[in-house]
């Protein structure tokens, strides 16, 4: 049967998990489902279960020695030192029993969403769990172990043939994926994140562009820390747009880091709701503009897990479906539910109050200075039309 | 760090009797601003850069046209006193050299005999990868008093939390003398657990500042 979208979901999915208290904490796609289940949003026929990815297909990207390193360490065989040099067993990505089964059924579970797309089963797919941005060939990084994006791009580039636009929209630069098309001219690649200068991995600078071939087909928006919605959303309808015209890809694949937002404890930028209420609705009519409504959107970061998360995820979802209208109260039921648990107040609403945060002094200059690295970033397609 | 791993080795020269015209034509190509004049010997006996050339040109305005001047010799305009670096140099103090001097580019000579050149673009370069902002990291900036041991203090905290240093650079504060910043990248993506524990042991964090509800 075919449906408009489909939603890769799993409990399994949970078990990506480093510790208790680690920040990257995959209970935000659980309370997501569980937020659209209370508002009979989300029905079982819209579900499809995640596959866990081969290790042929984890190769598409990743060194066979650093996936043999990762089940090791999932067995606790393998020895600290070695660890550190993939990445593995350090603060931010600890090791954890069957940490290779874990990762690999999440880079599965975006490969579903792919196939599901590419084969012609739904327009749009979306997997809540992947997004893992960072991870690199042969070393594990920023709470990242496989690459769920690189090697569904790489699986999209050899299987369908197509050409794959990447939109990174976590407040981190999408370093992994960057890195891994880097001298690629069939995958261009758009990152808009907080300034390398204060952020992690640091990279992102307009003045990184593509290498060889591939010079050219890679976008970064490194944006001020303390930006908030209005500049933020210039910089993303702006370059989302002329990139897509420019590049004209076959299929939309989305990175919807939810950590720009406000609250994020871990990043400085001052967005809120309304970013999130535009970014889904942009990338759904681009998607139906060019690519004859080939969109997949994989998560990404979000740390905020009680107060952000759930209520932007939603929104992408509910804007695959064409609900995305809704605003008002959050559903008593799932509050009900989840603020037992919560270590924060639950938001009442989908949308937030202006008044979360104090006004930002250097505002003016802020969005000049976002609104000039726009301009830098997209030099060369405007200059070339 | 010393001037012979951060070095161009491939250096093109001339001879003092090629022709304006031909380094034109050169910096042109290759597109570099600086090109050693060398003897038969490899010994470096002048210097011709882009300035040099600007000033031997006759003027856009100047309508008589005199192609001859082209025609004359390096050996007529070239910078006679030449400073040269050793392969053995420190890149710090070469960079004191580039600074007190204000030149653009340093030949470096062994025995007499150019084995390579730097220029400002490969100094900057160079200090770009010393920060460590070539990695995966966080920055963390620290105000700390300006004493002994310090430093050994700060670097602590974030060995308890199992983190990694890219680099470290240390400046004096520039409102305050009895103070210095220290500059830390951090193989870490999640740098809030140092800073509170940081700030529970007196620093002053001066970036990031805690984000979150500040009302």
């Amino acid at each position: 049967m075919t449906k408009e979208s489909v939603f890769v979901y799993s409990d399994e999915l949970l078990k990506y998990r480093f510790s208790n208290d680690h920040p990257f904490n995959q209970t935000r796609v659980k309370l997501t489902y569980d937020l659209l289940k209370s508002l009979n949003l989300l029905d079982e026929s819209d579900i499809i279960p995640p596959r866990v990815a081969t290790d042929e297909e984890l190769e598409l990207v990743h060194d066979p020695k650093f996936i043999e390193a990762v089940k090791l360490a999932g067995e606790g065989k393998l020895p600290k030192e070695t660890g550190y040099s993939y990445g593995i067993g350090t603060e931010d990505t600890p090791i954890f029993p069957g940490m290779h089964e874990a990762s690999a059924l999440l880079v599965g579970a975006t490969l579903s969403a792919v196939d599901h797309v590419m084969s012609g089963k739904s327009k749009h797919a979306l997997n809540l769990g992947g997004g893992l941005h960072h991870g690199f060939r042969g070393k594990a990084s920023g709470f990242c172990v496989y690459n769920d994006s690189s090697v569904a791009i790489r699986y999209l580039q050899k299987k369908y043939n197509v050409k794959v636009l990447y939109v990174d929209t976590d407040a981190h630069h999408g370093d992994g994926v960057q890195w891994t098309f880097y001298d690629d001219p069939t995958v261009c690649t758009l990152s808009i994140h907080e300034t390398g200068r204060y952020l992690f991995p640091g990279t992102g600078n307009v003045t990184e562009r593509g290498s060889g071939k591939g010079y050219g087909y890679t976008f970064n928006i490194p944006l001020d820390a303390f930006t908030e919605d209005d500049s933020w959303l210039h910089a993303y309808t702006t370059a989302f747009t002329e990139v897509t015209e420019f590049f004209k890809p076959d299929v939309i694949f989305t990175q919807n880091g939810v950590d720009s937002h406000y609250y994020d404890p871990l990043t400085h930028l001052s967005a809120t709701m309304k970013i999130y209420r535009e970014i889904p609705k942009l990338a759904h009519q681009l998607a139906h503009q060019y690519c004859d409504g080939r969109w997949i959107a994989v998560g990404g970061g979000g740390y905020d897990i009680w107060r952000v998360v759930p209520r932007a995820w939603s929104l992408i979802w509910l804007e695959m479906i064409e609900k995305s209208n809704i605003s008002g109260a959050l559903p008593t039921e799932w509050i009900n539910q989840w603020q037992p648990i919560a270590k924060l107040t639950l938001p009442a609403y989908w949308d937030d109050e202006p008044t979360i945060y104090p006004p930002i002094p250097r505002r003016a200059e802020i969005e000049e200075k976002n609104a000039l690295t726009v301009t830098k970033t997209l030099y060369p397609i405007r200059n070339n039309k | 760090m010393i001037v012979e791993e951060i070095m161009k080795k491939n250096v093109i020269t001339l001879s003092a009797d090629d022709s304006i015209s031909t380094a034109i034509k050169i910096m042109d190509e290759k597109k570099i601003r600086h090109i050693p004049v060398v003897d038969k010997n490899q010994h470096v006996i002048g210097l011709i850069s882009d300035r040099d050339i600007r000033d031997a040109k006759p003027s856009i305005l100047d309508y008589t046209n005199n192609e001859k001047t082209l025609d004359s010799p390096l050996k007529d305009i070239m910078v006679k006193e030449v400073i040269t670096g050793h392969p053995l140099d420190f890149v710090e103090e070469i960079s004191a050299v580039f600074f007190q001097h204000r030149i653009g580019c340093l030949p470096i000579e062994s025995n007499g005999k150019l084995v390579g050149i730097i220029t400002e673009t490969d100094l900057l370069h160079t200090f770009a990868q010393l920060t460590g902002a070539n990695q995966p990291g966080s920055q963390l900036e620290i105000k700390v008093h300006n004493r002994a041991g310090t430093l050994a203090d700060v670097v602590n905290v974030i060995k308890n939390h199992n983190v990694n240093i890219h680099s470290v650079l240390v400046y004096p504060d520039k409102e305050d003398t009895q103070y210095k910043i220290i500059v830390l990248r951090v193989q870490t993506m999640n740098p809030t657990k140092i800073i509170t524990n940081l700030i529970d042991n007196g620093y002053t964090v001066l970036w990031p500042t805690i984000p979150g509800p500040r009302l």
